[in-house]
This record gives C-alpha cells, structure tokens and sequence, in this order.
C-alpha cells in the first residue's frame, strides 16, 4: 500500500455549526470522529457574547434589571427573578408576600414554557415532528398570559427590585387556572406521544450518560443532575420567593441519560402546576412593592444568590461599592456550565447522538454566550 | 507579592480617600465555627480572615494556598461543588484582581466563597486537576481580566474571538472604546458603538 491515501486516514475532523438547525443558536461543535463514533469534542462558543457583564458595570441597578431577560431569553423571569433577589439582599428590601405569590406563579409558568421549548424542539431534533406543535400552543398560552400581564411575550422584564410594577389583571387567576386545568391532561398527552414510543426510547436511552460523580465534578445543576439520581433543587434547598410554604416533589431518575431527563422534565412541569395551583390558592392580598429607596444605592458589599431556574442553579454574584451602579456583576449561567460536559456525554457515541446530547442539555446559547 | 499587608477590616483611623471608590468597608462579621477552626489549624496564617456578610461566609486566603484550602475543603468537609470561579478588577490597588471562588457542600448545604488577591502578571494555580468544571470558568477569567492560570491544560480566549486584544471586565477597558481595530478589520465599520 502506497503511504498517504486518504483510506489510511482514521480520524476525520467534522465541523458543526454555528449555522445548524440542531444547535439550537449558534454553537459550533467540532468532532472528531472514527468513522461514526465520535472520539472527541470541542465547543467553540462566543458567538452571541454581547458584554452583559460588562454592561452591568455601565448602569444603575434598576437599568441594567431588562438585559439580564436578554440571557436566556426562553426563561427571562427566572433571570429576573434571580437578578431581583440577589439586589433585593443587597440591599436588605422585604418583599411583601403577594409580590412574592405571584413571582412564584409566573416563574412556574416561565418553566413551564422553557420545558415546552425544551420538550419540542428535543423531540424535532430526534425526527418526531408532532410534539413541537403540541409544544407550541400550550406554550402561546403562557405566553398570551405574560403578554396580559405586562405587555411582553419573550423578555418580559415582568419584575423590579423590591417586587412588583404591575398589580395582576381581572380575570389573571381566572386565566392561569385554566390553564393549569387544561394543561395537565396535555402533558398525558405527549407522554402518550414519547414515553413508551419505541423509536424515541430507541434514541434516548443510554445516550449521554452522565453519572452524579460526574455532574458534581463538572459542576452540571439541574435537571440533568436530578435525573442521575441526586435529589437536589434549589427551591427546596436554599428555598427562596416563599418556595417553602408550597408542597412539592423533586423528580429524579436512575440512570442519568437523555430519557432520564426527559422523565424528570416532564414530571417537573406537572409539579410546576401543583406549586402554582398552591400559590393561587393562597394567593395573599397587600402590597405589590417593598420600601425601596428612589435611589438604589446599595451599602459596600457583594453577594451571591442563586435560583433554580429551568436550566439549573442560576447565580448572580453582585459586588457593590456603594454608588448607584454596580461594582461587578457575574452571572453564573446554567447553560454555560451544563455545556461544558457536552465532551464527556459525546465520547464513544454516534454522530446522530450528539445532536441528542445537545438537544438534552437544554442549552439557550444567549445564557452561555451572555 | 504581600509587601503590603492586605487592608485591616476595621479601618483604624478614617483617613480622607479623595472618591470613595472602593473602600473595602464592607459591614462584615467574623466567621466562627466548627469549619474555621479545622481550617486555622491546617492553614495557619495562610488565610487572613474569616468573615460573614449577609449571611454568607467567606474567607480569604494567600494565592499559592488556594487550591490547596479547595482540595482540603473538597476532600474532607465535603464541599464537592465549584459553583463559579471568578474576578473583580480593583485597579487601583497594589492586588488589583480579587478572584473569587464559590464552592457548594451537598451534604451540608452550605455555600462559601474563598477570595485571594493578586497583581497584575502573577499567575494563579489552576484548579482544573481538583474540579474538573473549572476549566471553562478559568478560561472565561483569563479571557474577560487576562488572569492566566498556572497548570491550566487548554488556557485560551472563549468568548472573545482569539485574536481580540483587551480584556473587557478590566476597569480600565472602557465600554465605548473595545477593540476598533478588530471592529474594523472583520465588519468593516467604523467602531461597534
């Protein structure tokens, strides 16, 4: 055999993305592979970077509250809401339990919304086209309720320091009851759809396998983590926003692979609707703001709050120097993090379980880019 | 590196600052339990304080002996965690990155925050042998201050393209005036203002 035919070849370098429907936005992956089996990873990212951090250092507190929907734009009340919090113990603000209730309905909601994203374009990705629709229009529900909440869909900019802009509509509970009446049934009927579908499980089972040990020492949070079996979210353990008067499970699965994840999320949104359905039915009356000063000014000091948003623990690491602007802002992103282990979940797997990898991960690239 | 003792928490006398920038007045309390004194007894004068600011515990500690209060903490107090690595840019002093590292305990449910301060060109020990998710976080550091990390196995820009020049999240990088002539080079426009 002569030496330097391309048939001596044993590894092939395959670029993916950032234009690629199954990215999800703009990630570009790059696999190197063994024929069909890939034997490596490397994320380039950065694409989406707009300074976020950077921007933070350059406004008030209250200004720099809209961008942080910007971030991951499919759940931007839980970044509000985190964002919120973390100024609010700056501060030292009480937010008033009504402000609170509702918080909790909408960030539920939001959660809700993000699996449904999640849910549909995961199952887009492995070839089943129907959930996506499905996904969608419950989705537009949530959505038509964020819009009559506060006149936006996506970056809703929905809360403020120390609470609440807006007191809710007429006929909100009305509207968030009924969805939560007609959505139920709904997630019976994906499950119908998926669960026990022998090509979905086909695809899913033992792909991306990643243990507890694993997710600690990666830092991964989240679904992923609870479905590797570690019984953790941070609304039960660092409860926060009154999370601890409402009766919730924590779903969590075995095996930690992609069906795993799947199990564990369609079980949180069912328990999403327990906690709102609990919320509205105690929904305090009073105040929707706290005593915040007209000028937020917040004495010399840092902290950090974290928040269990639909992606995992969501962090905002805030250092303040006593002026109106903040000293520092970082944000610890989820989906960042979660990514990082995409190179462990893909090692041995096939070309067509990366796209199945990526799709489980759940990744907003406008949260790892920021 | 430590020519200059780190600013005393209690400031003795007010001295006039002309701004009052930073003055490192946080409102802090000591921090006293079982946890510090493990930790005093192992590290010695290798950590300089022990403080409590709304509730939430930090330390901070002399650079060279950061990773190894990590792996100790990893390891025998079960802080198995690293939540986030990061940096705050204080220009003005002598130390002027305070890099800051917050570890979680699953068996405690407890978060703490290790701090160290370094000037400008010393280079950190990495602690990607000890958590594994600390690679992307150090690069992001390195990328976003230009901390490099000593014994950091792939330390590259990951955000900002590669041959960006500048690190934003410095305080003496302005927000209007980043790199123009990659601005220029690659989009053909002016400025990205």
């Amino acid at each position: 055999m002569p030496d330097g035919t391309f048939l001596d070849a044993t590894e092939l370098v395959l670029n993916m993305g950032p234009q690629h429907p199954s990215t999800h936005g703009v990630l570009r992956v790059i696999l190197k592979l063994d024929g069909e089996k890939v034997i490596g990873t490397e994320c380039v990212i950065g694409y989406l970077h707009r300074g976020i951090e950077k921007i933070a250092e350059n406004r008030t507190y209250a200004q720099f509250a809209p961008y942080v929907d910007r971030m991951d734009y499919v759940a931007a009340v839980s970044n509000g809401l985190g964002y919120c919090l973390a100024v609010e113990k700056l501060l030292g603000v009480e937010v008033p339990p009504r402000a609170q209730a509702v918080r909790v309905i909408l960030t539920e909601l939001n959660r809700i919304a993000s699996h449904l994203i999640w849910l549909g374009t995961h199952a887009l990705d492995v070839g089943a086209i129907t959930p996506l629709f499905y996904c969608m229009r419950e989705r537009e529900e949530i959505l038509n309720i964020f819009e009559k909440y506060c006149g936006a869909r996506l970056t809703t900019h929905a809360f403020r320091i120390g609470g609440l802009q807006y007191e809710t509509y007429d006929t909100f509970e009305e509207d968030v009851r009924a969805f939560c009446d007609m959505f139920l049934p709904r997630v019976d009927e994906y499950e119908e759809l998926l669960t026990g579908n022998r090509i979905w499980i086909g695809r899913l089972r033992n792909v991306g396998i990643l243990n507890a040990e694993d997710c600690k020492a990666y830092g991964v949070t989240g679904p992923l983590l609870r479905a590797a079996g570690v019984k953790w979210d941070l609304r039960k353990a660092q409860p926060y926003s009154g999370y601890e008067q409402y009766d919730f499970e924590i779903p969590t699965g075995t095996n930690g692979d992609s069906y795993d994840r799947y199990l564990v999320r369609i079980q949180e949104m069912r328990q999403s609707v327990r906690i709102i359905r609990q919320a509205l039915d105690g929904l305090p009356g009073g105040p929707i703001m706290g005593k915040v000063p007209k000028v937020i000014k917040p004495p010399v000091g840092e902290v950090y709050v974290s928040i269990e948003a639909p992606k995992g623990e969501l962090g905002y690491y805030i250092v303040s120097d006593g002026s109106t602007q903040p000293y520092r802002v970082r944000v610890r992103p989820p989906s960042f993090v979660n990514l990082q282990a995409l190179d462990k979940m893909c090692r041995g797997a096939l070309v067509a379980d990366v796209v199945v990898v990526i799709g489980t991960i759940d990744i907003v690239l406008g949260e790892v880019d920021r | 590196m430590a020519e200059q003792p780190s600013e005393g928490k209690p400031p003795a006398a007010p001295k006039p600052q002309p701004p009052a920038k930073p003055p490192a007045a946080m409102a802090t309390t000591p921090w006293e339990d079982e946890l510090v004194r493990d930790l005093r007894e192992k590290f010695a004068d290798q950590i300089t304080e022990f403080s409590v600011y709304l509730g939430q515990k930090f330390l901070i500690a002399r650079p060279e002996a950061v990773p190894a209060i990590i792996e100790y903490l990893k390891l025998e107090a079960g802080f198995d965690y690293l939540v986030d690595v990061t940096a705050v840019d204080y220009p003005e002093r002598p130390e002027r990155f305070e890099l800051v590292y917050i570890l979680y305990s699953f068996a405690r449910n407890e978060r703490i925050r290790i701090k160290t301060r370094i000037a400008e060109g010393v280079r950190p020990a990495s602690v990607v042998r000890i958590h594994p998710t600390a690679n992307w976080l150090e690069r992001e550091v390195y990328d976003m201050f230009g901390i490099e990390f000593d014994g950091h196995p792939d330390l590259r820009r990951i955000l900002l393209p590669e041959d960006w020049s500048g690190h934003p999240l410095r305080k003496d990088t302005s927000i209007l005036d980043m790199d123009n002539r990659w601005v220029r080079e690659h989009l053909g426009i002016e400025s990205g203002q």
